[in-house]
């Protein structure tokens, strides 16, 4: 009883918030909505039982990269006088498109279910006596290791190709090296000068030049 | 009786008294924990620290909140008043829902749930949305470069810190936090894994935003970072989740390296002491050194910050969970469920 309560309470809010981030005029705020939706999700995940995705999904799109989104929104000069121009031109194809969505939409709550024997037919159904994190550990990591290593590179390749891209050698910048700032001795830096009065002194230029 | 605990009605109410139990201590904690780091530092800096209202300034906690409650909350031009006031909530009231799942004695947690140390995980990384939410919404320059200084900063350093949490993990073969915790009755994880539990130390006084890394903070070069706009209640209550942020930190630490309950002492008179005890006392030793730190050493600059955590902790971190893989696989100890 109380898991159907919660149920309709978290998909409430699920479908709200998705509908707010596509319908708030203000993107930090769709942002947000965004995040709640997630959060949400993670919850829906919980009462299914699958207690591990539900957290790292929370610990993966909202701890890492809904922070990242919402960094670069709030970054962002948004004019929504020039965004809502575009919106009589493009309305036709967004409407068609959410027509193709809205037909399948029905033909699959109509259409009962489409797969009948589709729980039956699960290549790996959870065992009974062990948490699903283990469950799912040991398949990905003997059945599927190779996969899982594979999209594992792919990633890092993705990464290596982002950092290609957007990294710029600056040449003035100025980079502190700890191993010459440590290895410099006062005798190559300060040097004792005894000024006569009211004459001063000729400065002494340094014998070497370090950062 | 029985029956009545398992229907609806009395788990909903047994789960509240449950919080309860957790919650006020925690807030009773909390006021302390402000008139304790003002004792500790008072003595580390030679002064007498809050002396006058109360027998040793006991009272002092009470009379600074009676003294933020009349007070008026402003709103600056141009914020956004919905997300201001939320960003406060969020931080406290993320620093209260992680101690759901904390045992303080054995199978003494509201929720004993299979992926515990996840779920803290999680809940930690969530905490830097009430920073990012309050440094956007205040419309202030000054706020938004906190925010953003310490966005960079806890993203970075929980990198770090899930590794560690890895590595512990491996040696556990659990992520339940009674299970770890249960783990350490042999040997504590802070004596094999030193440099882990020093790396998370140091992440967990990043992650709170805590001297020497209050860069989110600044007071001498960005004001207050990103609680520069916050008066009265709204101020307090992102006072309160930084000194709750650090409990919470503490108790992690407690749990994953310094044997959570159990007693430091394996023998009679002292396992017979309630572990609740234990908890609480490593959980001050953590605090304390907390207060210590904040007392003892100047802020790092904003780069040193960041190559500290990628090109220190990171590597170090990483190398060491490989480490600490190979090590058990090869000896044949790696924990079979």
């Amino acid at each position: 009883m109380i898991q159907n309560l919660l149920f309709d309470l978290f998909s409430f809010i699920l479908l709200g918030s998705a509908a707010m981030v596509v319908t708030s005029r203000n993107p930090v705020h769709a942002v947000l909505f965004l995040i709640l939706a997630f959060i949400n999700a993670a919850a829906l995940f919980l009462l299914a039982g699958a207690e591990f995705l539900a957290m790292v999904l929370v610990i993966v799109y909202v701890g890492a990269v809904a922070v990242l989104f919402l960094f670069v929104v709030m970054m962002l000069d948004v004019n929504f006088a020039v965004l809502r121009e575009g919106f009589q031109r493009y309305a036709p194809i967004g409407a068609l498109v959410a027509l193709i969505l809205f037909v399948e939409l029905a033909l699959f709550v109509t259409g009962s279910t489409i797969a009948p024997g589709a729980a039956a037919a699960r290549l790996f159904p959870t065992p009974d006596n062990i948490t699903n994190s283990q469950a799912l550990g040991s398949l990905i990591y003997t059945n599927y290791l190779v996969l899982f290593q594979l999209s594992g590179i792919i990633l890092l390749v993705a990464m290596i190709g982002a950092i290609v891209l957007t990294h710029r050698d600056r040449k003035r910048a100025k980079r502190q090296n700890l191993d010459i700032q440590h290895a410099r001795l006062p005798v190559e830096t300060l040097t004792m000068v005894s000024a006569k009065l009211g004459a001063g002194a000729a400065m002494p230029q340094p014998k070497k030049e370090t950062l | 009786m029985s029956v009545f605990l398992q229907s609806n009605l009395g788990i909903a109410i047994l789960t509240l008294l449950e919080s309860l139990a957790i919650i006020v201590p925690l807030l009773l904690g909390v006021a302390y924990l402000t008139w304790f780091e003002r004792k500790v530092m008072g003595a580390i800096q030679l002064r007498k620290g809050p002396n006058v209202v109360g027998p040793f300034g006991l009272w002092q906690p009470f009379a600074d909140a009676i003294k933020m409650l009349f007070k008026e909350t402003i709103f600056p031009a141009g914020a956004d008043k919905v997300l201001f006031t939320i960003a406060p909530m969020i931080t406290f009231g993320l620093a209260v829902v992680a101690w759901a799942v904390i045992p303080v004695n054995d199978h003494w947690a509201v929720a004993n749930i299979n992926v515990g140390i996840l779920y803290l995980f999680a809940i930690s990384s969530l905490g830097v949305y009430g920073i990012i939410i309050a440094g956007w919404a205040s419309n202030s320059k000054y706020a938004f470069l906190g925010a953003l200084r310490s966005a960079a900063q806890m993203v970075s350093y929980e990198v770090s810190m899930g590794f560690v949490i890895v590595t512990v993990l491996i040696c556990v073969g659990s992520l339940n936090l009674n299970d770890i915790v249960l783990a350490q009755r042999h040997i504590w994880f802070a004596i094999p894994l030193l440099p882990l539990f020093v790396i998370f130390f140091i992440s967990g006084l990043a992650e709170t935003n805590r001297a020497p890394f209050d860069l989110a903070e600044g007071e001498t070069e960005i004001v207050a970072g990103f609680f520069v706009e916050y008066s009265a209640m709204t101020f307090a209550l992102f006072f309160l989740g930084e000194y709750a942020n650090m409990i919470l930190i503490s108790a992690m630490t407690t749990t994953l390296f310094l044997g959570g309950w159990l007693s430091p002492i394996p023998f009679a008179p002292f396992t017979l002491i309630p572990g609740v005890f234990w908890f609480l006392l490593k959980i001050l030793v953590c605090l304390f050194v907390f207060v210590w730190v904040r007392a003892t050493l100047p802020r790092f600059r904003y780069d040193q910050i960041m190559s500290l955590g990628w090109k220190v902790f990171l590597p170090i971190s990483l190398v060491w969970l490989v480490l600490t893989a190979g090590f058990l696989e090869i000896f044949g100890m790696l924990p079979h469920a």
